[in-house]
């Protein structure tokens, strides 16, 4: 069956992969940075941990509940920022948030794998908040552990 | 009454939307406005806008009786005894604001307890949360049953001597259910509490009468029965009224200001703070017209008949589940097994179908149905048998779609 091109641009197939198989699903064991957000016009929410070590963010892992998009996006967002200096998963998440608003973007040196699926977002502005949350609870954890 | 001549009145449903006609099941959330609404909303802009209350020229005049009408045609809507009763507001939000902010911190202490039902809106929440903080009171809950109704045989586990305030909503947003508010008054009343209805999804569907209710105050919003958006009623008996502070201060609700003491205007305008909601009242009383003309009670039919309409077909498919009792009005409720709210409502949205997902500003709700969010399928007057076999199309092509994914 179809769904129409409009609605398969939203649900591309590796955005289902990430909704069917969460990657990072979980709790970090030992100290971590632990960060609570939900999308309270939905009722969505997400639990992110991070271990940050020498600049870096180690290790990433989310629970919660919600949609095929805010999953999926927080699946992605957990793979993507693994690794990265704490300024360059920054500097992602605000090419992401472009990415959300249709901008054409320069991404320079960043691969963005599975992130460019959700590009479709775009086209769904009722659907931008769920995709952003993963990142706005990366980007809020970040800054609080700068704070302490 | 015929859906179909009913439909031709508004015009907004004449329209596609992503290529499809639009189907339109989210009146729970915003009601569609008839042309006899609009109309008069414009007629009002273009022929006599004007203050009300202080002009002596003839605009003014006409704005104060087109104002004021407004105001007896809702008395007569409601049942209400005199306009002196009839508070004009924003919304039902402001106008349970209005008595818990007034009435609540005037009458409530430590000792006291506030009673609602976990199935409330948050409008009908949240002001008594602030109230119990603000003066040191308790905010209780009754038990509901299985199915979502009120255990009304534990009503009085909860409702005390110690029972000052007594809400709820007359019809729930999310199950549909209808509540015993006129028992649950007299149970109020028994014990010495007054008693508020949340009839914001009551008042657009069924005949309200707040006099055989005997509530004490009456809460309702236009948008949700045809009229405009930003105003909503506060019905209150004058006795209680009466003695109540205004909570808004400013121009048109003084009798006479001096430098450092005013008094206030008689009933309602003391209530009413600034330059009102002139074209919002005006709209209010064409909506009241005209679903009037129609006759609830055929309204009321209509509804209940497509929402076992609705009923029965989500019941026949398998993976869905449906919240609320099988006695209710008109709005279903429900979730598909796998297939988030969310998704539901973009996939029906690709085919133009419009229903509404998430909370329904019920997250107490949610958390006692063990759910994060729901989606709904709310209808009116202008919905058809049709529409809902539409609704129940796209819900099979969206549990496809998502099947597939989780094969």
């Amino acid at each position: 069956m179809s769904l129409g091109n409009q609605l398969d641009t939203l649900y591309r197939q590796v955005i289902m992969d990430h909704y069917k198989n969460p990657r990072n699903r979980g709790e970090l064991d030992g100290d971590s940075l632990t960060v609570n957000m939900n999308n309270p016009t939905c009722g969505d929410r997400i639990q992110l941990q991070m271990k940050v070590e020498d600049g870096k963010i180690s290790d990433a892992k989310f629970t919660g509940e919600g949609c095929s998009i805010s999953l999926s996006s927080a699946s992605m967002m957990t793979q993507a920022v693994k690794g990265l200096p704490v300024e360059d998963a920054l500097k992602l998440s605000g090419i992401f948030s472009d990415i959300m608003l249709g901008k054409d973007v320069e991404h320079g040196d960043f691969d963005l794998g599975d992130i460019e699926a959700l590009q479709g977002v775009a086209k769904f502005p009722a659907r931008i908040k769920c995709a952003t949350l993963a990142w706005k609870a990366m980007e809020k954890g970040i800054k609080e552990d700068e704070k302490a | 009454m015929n859906v179909l001549d009913v439909r031709k009145q508004f015009p907004i449903l004449d329209q596609e939307v992503n290529g499809q006609p639009l189907v339109y099941l989210d009146s729970a959330a915003t009601s569609q406005k008839p042309v006899q609404v609009i109309e008069k909303l414009d007629d009002y802009y273009r022929r006599y806008n004007s203050n009300v209350h202080r002009g002596v020229h003839t605009l003014g005049t006409l704005a104060t009786d087109g104002y004021e009408g407004a105001r007896d045609k809702v008395r007569n809507f409601i049942g209400a005894a005199s306009t002196e009763e009839i508070v004009f507001t924003r919304g039902t939000t402001t106008a349970i604001n209005l008595v818990a902010s007034s009435y609540g911190r005037a009458n409530l202490g430590p000792d006291d307890e506030i009673v609602i039902t976990p199935m409330e809106h948050h409008s009908n929440i949240i002001p008594w949360q602030q109230l119990a903080k603000a003066t040191g009171a308790t905010l209780k809950y009754l038990e509901l049953q299985e199915d979502g109704t009120i255990a009304m045989d534990k009503v009085e586990n909860t409702i005390t001597d110690r029972t000052k305030i007594v809400a709820v909503m007359q019809v729930s947003n999310v199950l549909g259910a209808i509540n015993p508010v006129k028992e649950l008054a007299q149970i109020a009343h028994k014990h010495g509490a007054i008693m508020l209805v949340d009839g914001a999804q009551s008042t657009p569907h069924m005949k309200v009468d707040v006099q055989d209710l005997d509530c004490d105050f009456f809460a309702f919003s236009a948008h949700k029965m045809c009229g405009p958006t930003g105003i909503g009623v506060l019905y209150g008996k004058k006795a209680l009224l009466e003695n109540m502070e205004p909570v808004e201060f400013g121009g048109e609700m003084i009798d006479f200001v001096g430098l450092q003491e005013s008094t206030w205007k008689e009933l309602p305008w003391k209530f009413e703070g600034g330059t009102p909601i002139i074209a919002g009242a005006i709209g209010l009383g064409a909506a009241i017209d005209f679903l009037e003309a129609i006759g609830l009670e055929n309204v009321e039919k209509h509804e209940h008949e497509l929402a076992q309409y609705a009923l029965g077909r989500l019941e026949e498919m398998d993976g869905v589940t449906v919240y609320g009792p099988k006695h209710r009005a008109g709005l279903v409720t429900f979730n598909c097994d796998d297939v988030h709210p969310h998704d539901v409502a973009t996939v029906l949205d690709a085919d133009g179908i419009a229903v509404r997902a998430g909370h329904h500003c019920a997250q107490p709700l949610m958390k006692w149905l063990d759910v994060t969010a729901t989606a709904r399928a709310s209808f009116y007057l202008y919905n058809t048998k049709d529409d809902v076999d539409v609704f129940i199309k796209g819900l099979t092509k969206t549990k496809e779609y998502f099947g597939n994914v989780f094969g």
